[in-house]
């Protein structure tokens, strides 16, 4: 995601909703099923949907190894999970979506909500390395 | 004219076929299904019906429900 600025996980997810018109609701989280950001306004709510997608995600797991993303279509509506490494993204629409722009919307929201977290990584790393060269610094005075 | 006739019947026959595949194909599109995408680029249907399908739709459905 080149030359994309960094948000936060709850803007990422904003932004999800606001581009794309077919997602009704969705939640981010922690590969663990942590909820860090929700469209939701119930805590509980949120977390059952996180849950759940955890769990639709270890019970899709096949012989390929752990799926990346899937859809599931029911004649209520469809709900879509993405992951990453760190993450996942959990959206639900209406009825006969137009699957290929969802699935695209969630990796870009995935993405955009991890751009976050790698520069502060980054940042404490400089950080530490700064310390540590002024300790040296230090000792050598 | 008898020639003219079973054309007209043979087409109007072939057209009526093909709406009802349409249909049917289309009204199909609603039913429910599960599409996994993995890693290595591969992906798979799960059809109304099979295991993977019966196990993965009830959680789907939770989901569903949390979140409207």
């Amino acid at each position: 995601m080149l030359g994309l600025p960094a948000v936060d996980a709850a803007q990422a997810l904003a932004d999800l909703v606001e581009i794309s018109a077919q997602i009704e609701a969705a939640v981010l989280a922690a590969a663990d099923g942590t909820v860090l950001a929700s469209t939701l306004a119930d805590e509980e709510r949120a977390g059952a949907v996180a849950r759940d997608a955890v769990e639709l995600l270890q019970a899709a797991a096949g012989g390929a190894g752990g799926p990346v993303q899937l859809q599931v279509a029911v004649p209520e509506g469809s709900v879509f999970v993405v992951r990453d490494e760190e993450r996942l993204v959990a959206a639900v629409t209406g009825r006969d979506p137009t699957a290929g722009l969802v699935l695209y919307d969630l990796k870009t929201c995935l993405r955009l909500a991890g751009e976050n977290v790698r520069p502060a990584k980054k940042a404490a790393s400089r950080a530490r390395k700064k310390k540590d060269d002024g300790e040296v610094a230090d000792g050598a005075a | 004219m008898a020639r003219r006739r079973l054309t007209a019947l043979v087409v109007t026959l072939g057209s009526l076929v093909g709406a009802a595949a349409l249909w049917r194909r289309r009204s199909g599109k609603g039913k429910e299904y599960v599409d996994v995408y993995f890693a290595d680029g591969s992906m798979v249907t799960f059809a109304e019906g099979s295991d993977e399908a019966a196990r993965l739709l009830p959680i789907a459905r939770r989901l569903l429900s949390s979140a409207r």
